[in-house]
């Protein structure tokens, strides 16, 4: 692994429990994707896209280490760096019996490698609440008191709480209405360029890819069709559904 | 929300479920902590020369055939039927809580293992299985609370175990695992706040359930021993009575009733709580 890679993919296949299958069927267990491999410079903004279905999340979630039912190898660069998650629905992301205070502070408070004291708490809290652009005021509230951007703020600020070094986005804009997604991207775009963290991507809106990204993965039924620099996979698509994708998105003329 | 007081006081004035549900429970509890310091008579005190007497000044629920005052044994009773109904539904909540959580949100083989031996709890009427219970284990108002309890565990791992499965693959607890909370704190921390509302109407349900059974079974005979009666007891050793002198037997009833129904208004009231 170079020393410069932060996250190493090889030969990924994951396979997910039949949930049809029966007591006496043979297959037991469903692919979802096939011989994935990628690799992650430090402070790189990786876009993995594609229809839905075609893998996009499963293997976000096989890299956290949700998915655990796996063949080939994963290898990061910090070992004690759990890599963070924004999924794509805030409403369902926060647990909605706490307050966003509390919410804050519980990746600190789970946290392995460090004890944190309350002031210390507080601070990392404050420091957060700046970096997300909200205000103080609204540690007191629930979930259910804030927008679906708001809430998709303090989403990247629970992430971000134990600064890890690898922050995956699922879908982070999906379920937002365009204004509120463009101060989304730029927050994300901001916090990569100030702290350098490295940024997994998934989306299936190839403008906003091409906006965020340095390089891009496209896939289709588990496996990936092409995988290459942002530029020039836009430029000069290899595949017949790569330049699909991007004429379904307009991007290029047919 | 800026005045709690405020918001509460409107909230009663909007629910007079809540409000009637109170107002009977208080009344019933103050009673019954009357009971615990100060009786009109001695509830086991005998008085040949007064039986089976009808409602009046001195004794303000009659007397039952042994002379006793109605009143001071209702005031005794209903004790030991709010101690039996609580015991009833904290060994229920508990235990029931507990197994539900494990495989709900555990899951797998475990989870196999133990519903079916619920499924098969759950095939009893619990009064059967009470009576099982008590019958093997000798009568008295802890061998029937604790069997009522193991009767209502079943309910209660039910109702719990289906929320821990809505609930362990919301986006909430994953982002939660993926910052490394333990499976203990997830299922304590995270996820049972998230229910706590089904929970305490099913809790207030269960306590009205809990009341009736044990006055079911005490009718039968194998709740709390002479000389001291719950109300269910004193029902069943009234029946005798019911027409020569309906106070008797009235008494204690209205007083069942009067607990089951704050009970259910005040579930109902927290349930439409806004």
């Amino acid at each position: 692994m170079n020393e410069n890679t932060v996250l190493e993919v090889e030969n990924l296949n994951v396979f997910y429990k039949n949930n049809k299958s029966s007591l006496f069927s043979q297959n037991k267990k469903i692919q979802a994707l096939f011989d994935v491999s990628l690799s992650m410079e430090e402070g790189e903004v990786l876009a993995i896209a594609g229809e839905s279905g075609s893998g996009k999340s499963t293997l976000a979630r096989t890299i956290v280490g949700i998915n655990r039912d796996y063949t080939g190898r994963i290898t990061k660069k910090y070992e004690n760096d759990t890599p963070q998650m924004v999924f794509q629905d805030p409403y369902s992301s926060l647990n909605p019996a706490k307050k966003i205070g509390w919410l804050l502070k519980e990746p600190l408070r789970v946290d392995r490698n460090k004890k944190w004291t309350a002031t210390e708490m507080d601070i990392r809290v404050k420091e957060i609440m700046e970096e997300i652009e909200l205000p103080m005021s609204m540690l007191e509230r629930s979930p259910a008191q804030l927008s679906g951007g708001q809430r998709q703020r303090i989403c990247i600020g629970i992430a971000l709480m134990r600064s890890p070094k690898l922050l995956i986005a699922d879908e982070p804009v999906s379920a937002l209405d365009v204004t509120i997604q463009a101060q989304i991207l730029e927050l994300l775009e901001n916090l990569h360029k100030k702290h350098g963290i490295s940024i997994i991507f998934i989306s299936h809106d190839l403008r906003v890819v091409y906006k965020i990204s340095d390089h891009v993965m496209i896939m289709k039924d588990g496996r990936v069709v092409e995988y290459g620099k942002t530029r020039d996979v836009y430029l000069n698509p290899q595949h017949e559904y790569t330049s699909q994708l991007l004429k379904a998105a307009g991007i290029i003329q047919e | 929300m800026s005045n709690p007081g405020k918001a509460f006081k409107r909230n009663i004035r909007e629910n007079p479920y809540l409000l009637a549900g109170m107002i009977i429970t208080a009344l019933i509890l103050l009673m019954i902590l009357v009971g615990i310091f100060w009786t009109p008579y001695d509830p086991t005190q005998m008085n040949s020369a007064e039986k089976l007497q009808g409602i009046s000044l001195r004794h303000i629920m009659g007397t039952d055939n042994m002379g006793r005052d109605v009143f001071s044994r209702v005031m005794y009773g209903s004790r030991i039927t709010l101690l039996i109904a609580i015991g009833t539904v904290a060994i229920g909540t508990i235990v029931g809580t507990a197994i539900g959580a494990v495989t709900g949100y555990f899951g797998g083989m475990m989870d196999e293992i133990l519903m079916r031996i619920i499924d098969a709890l759950f095939a009893f009427p619990s009064i059967l299985l009470a009576l099982v219970i008590v019958s093997v284990f000798g009568t008295g108002w802890i061998q029937l609370l604790v069997a009522l309890g193991i009767a209502f565990v079943p309910s209660y791992a039910r109702i719990v175990r289906g929320e821990f499965l809505r609930c362990r693959n919301m986006d909430y607890v994953e982002n939660a695992r993926l910052q490394g909370v333990s499976d203990l704190r997830m299922i304590f921390v995270h996820i049972l706040p998230n229910i706590k509302g089904v929970l305490a109407s099913s809790i207030l349900i269960g306590f009205n359930n809990a009341v009736l059974a044990e006055a079911g079974l005490s009718y039968l005979g194998v709740g709390s021993q002479p000389p001291y009666a719950s109300l269910g007891k004193m029902l069943s050793d009234a029946q005798q009575y019911m027409f020569t002198t309906p106070s008797y037997v009235l008494c204690p009833g209205i007083v069942i009733v009067l607990m089951v129904l704050g009970f259910a208004f005040l579930g109902e009231g927290i349930s439409r709580w806004k």
